[in-house]
């Protein structure tokens, strides 16, 4: 028992000592600008040593400290590397005029200001408020709509449930060049045959805009329509009874008794749908590209259907612009976080009046 | 007893098979479509006319053996990176969502509200940075972090880890603690405690994170198309696709067939795995 012990102990200190003299070698290799290949591995190699000999160092008293700490540190450390730290570094790059690579300058709230000034953003914005909200009423009336209809007894309802459900396992980019394809193809020989009219609804600001919403719709309705049918399921059969009892019809029933009963469900799913509306991105992208000829603001823009998200990918990467793509970022991060603020009081409220 | 049919469940009926065949109806032209040539699709989008074997396959082949597409690697790169990454999100993620939970201290308090507040953080205002804090780390340390395969799980675990660890400590918590208890008292240490009596019990909310993380990476486009790029040699399925459209514009067999392609694997994980896709989906809404 003894001899098992310091034989731990040994080998925990051989290995404590390993990992810190390799993560050691590695970083003195790395700040003295050494290119040698295999210093990052031992640099690895060295973190992970140093954790199995912090693993075997024996002490009853704190283990359990010991054992937290190499619980948590993967994942939190994942976490910091590619979130908190982006994060800190993009509101400062937000206020500097940053290239991507680096900053010569600090601009202030320069790039804030001057992203209002700039006609194709605002319109970007207006037209993601507009999606928003469009959205917002839409995909919860048809997909709350779609779980009435699922939750009525019915042959079949099952297939019909994974069958609305099925839009929603395949990424925006796909269903975006699918529906391109229905757009610029199906749509358009049809609308040829029957008005003479050649060309695709894709390449109008207007229509174009439509045919986003159409699409989010079909791949967002029914995903939201199975969070409705988990809410519609909770509502108790006795309650409904009772109401059938009182005389109560259908639409009766659904209007005062369902509809106020699943009110958290509708919180839930507005707020779900207002967050994903705004985030668009792939569909947008794939769709239309952003494209359509508009005129806003006494100027001619060319990305009347580019919404804010594809707005800062492109300003960014395409144009270059990173500083500016960033303080865009920021101002949309500021957008959602208020909205999450808003969601968060409404739920509460709700939970205390419950 | 036959029910008669009133006129609203006829009503109801009709309604459904709508709402079905404009849901069904992309897939079923994208159906048609790969068994034709270019030319018989721009004639008439929607037909049955010159549908042949011979022509699926040949449009399989040019697909598949496309330098830009290149199915088989990107199917593989999309499988792994989704593969190891749900399930390294399901292992560091419980583990750290049981130190969170079993440990009423300050510091655990602040980490947890910490991962819960960065939820709300949006992918567009750290992906800029994030690109640029991996070329530059990565050049410094000597690990490639972009146009890798460890780089870019190491960010869908920084990325997945808010959401995971939430879900999964909603769950710890309603596991009693007289069973770790118990299990100290029989002299069990704390990580045999965690992989031998909560890790089993965590099957539930880790078959709906691991779901929701799958679903989420196998779709995802933008994060792997900035950090892997699109002339790259390690591409997933969804850049793979937008790459292949944008060097075969017009060519709507092709595109079709290529976007069949992406969507099949995920179609026959879903039939298989309907209830629990689902379920799991639908959890992960509720509760965040």
């Amino acid at each position: 028992m003894e001899d098992g012990r310091s034989a731990n102990k040994a080998m925990s200190q051989a290995l404590l000592l390993i990992g810190i003299l390799s993560t050691l070698t590695a970083l003195i290799l790395d700040f003295t600008g050494s290119r040698l290949f295999f210093r990052g591995e031992l640099l690895l190699a060295g973190i992970i040593v140093f954790f199995a000999g912090l693993y075997l160092f024996p002490t009853k008293k704190h283990h359990r400290t010991i054992v937290n700490i190499i619980f948590l540190f993967p994942l939190l450390f994942c976490f910091v590397v590619t979130v908190i730290i982006p994060f800190g570094l993009g509101l400062f790059y937000s206020t500097t005029d940053w290239n991507g690579i680096r900053m010569t300058e600090f601009v202030g709230i320069g790039n804030y200001l001057n992203m209002f000034n700039e006609a194709g953003f605002l319109w970007s914005l207006l037209l993601t408020v507009m999606f928003v909200i469009v959205n917002m009423v839409l995909v919860n009336v048809i997909g709350l709509g779609l779980a009435v209809l699922c939750t009525s007894k019915m042959k079949a309802v099952g297939f019909f449930r994974a069958a609305f459900f099925i839009p929603n396992l395949i990424g925006g980019i796909v269903l975006g060049y699918i529906w391109q394809f229905i757009f610029n193809n199906v749509v358009l020989k049809w609308t040829f045959d029957t008005f003479e009219y050649n060309s695709s609804l894709l390449s109008k600001y207007n229509t174009g805009f439509l045919a986003i919403i159409l699409v989010y719709i079909w791949q967002y309705a029914g995903y939201i329509m199975m969070i409705y049918i988990t809410g519609l399921t909770t509502v108790p059969s006795d309650v409904i009874e009772a109401s059938a009892i009182d005389g109560a019809t259908a639409v009766q029933t659904f209007f005062r008794i369902k509809l106020p009963m699943i009110a958290s469900t509708i919180t839930v799913c507005t707020f779900l749908t207002l967050q994903s509306a705004f985030k668009q991105f792939d569909v947008n992208m794939a769709l239309t590209n952003g494209t359509g000829s508009v005129n806003f603001m006494g100027q001619y823009l060319s990305n009347g259907t580019q919404m804010l998200a594809l707005n800062i990918y492109n300003t960014a990467i395409t144009k270059n612009n990173y500083a500016m793509g960033q303080a865009k970022a920021v101002l949309f991060f500021i957008i959602l976080s208020i909205v999450s603020v808003i969601q968060v009081r409404i739920s509460n409220k709700r939970e205390v009046e419950m | 007893m036959v029910k008669k049919l009133t006129p609203a469940d006829i009503l109801i009926r009709m309604a459904f098979f709508l709402i079905a065949l404009y849901v069904l109806f992309p897939f079923f032209l994208v159906v048609i479509n790969v068994f034709r040539s270019a030319n018989d699709i721009v004639a008439n989008p929607v037909s049955t006319t010159g549908m042949s074997f011979t022509k699926l396959t040949k449009n399989l082949t040019s697909v598949v053996n496309n330098s830009n597409f290149s199915f088989w690697s990107a199917f593989g790169t999309s499988a792994l990176i989704t593969v190891l990454s749900i399930f390294f999100l399901a292992l560091f993620g419980g583990m750290a969502a049981w130190v969170i939970c079993r440990n009423k201290t300050k510091w655990s308090m602040f980490i947890y509200m910490v991962f819960i507040t960065s939820m709300i953080i949006p992918f567009q205002v750290v992906m800029l940075p994030l690109i640029s804090t991996f070329r530059d780390v990565g050049k410094f340390l000597g690990i490639q972090m972009l146009q890798s395969f460890p780089g870019i799980i190491f960010a869908y675990l920084g990325f997945g880890g808010a959401m995971t660890v939430f879900i999964l400590t909603g769950f710890i918590k309603t596991v009693p603690y007289e069973l770790e208890e118990a299990a100290s008292i029989d002299g069990c240490s704390p990580e045999g405690t965690y992989f031998r009596i909560i890790f089993p019990l965590l099957k539930p909310p880790v078959v709906t994170v691991t779901i929701l993380n799958g679903m989420w990476i196998w779709n995802d486009y933008l994060l792997p198309s900035l950090m892997l790029g699109h002339n790259g040699k390690v591409k997933t399925l969804p850049v793979a696709v937008q790459a292949f459209v944008g060097s075969y514009v017009k060519q709507w067999d092709l595109i079709l067939t290529a976007a069949l392609l992406a969507i099949i694997p995920m179609i026959i994980l879903f039939i298989f795995a309907q209830k629990q896709i689902m379920g799991g989906l639908v959890d992960g809404a509720i509760k965040s």
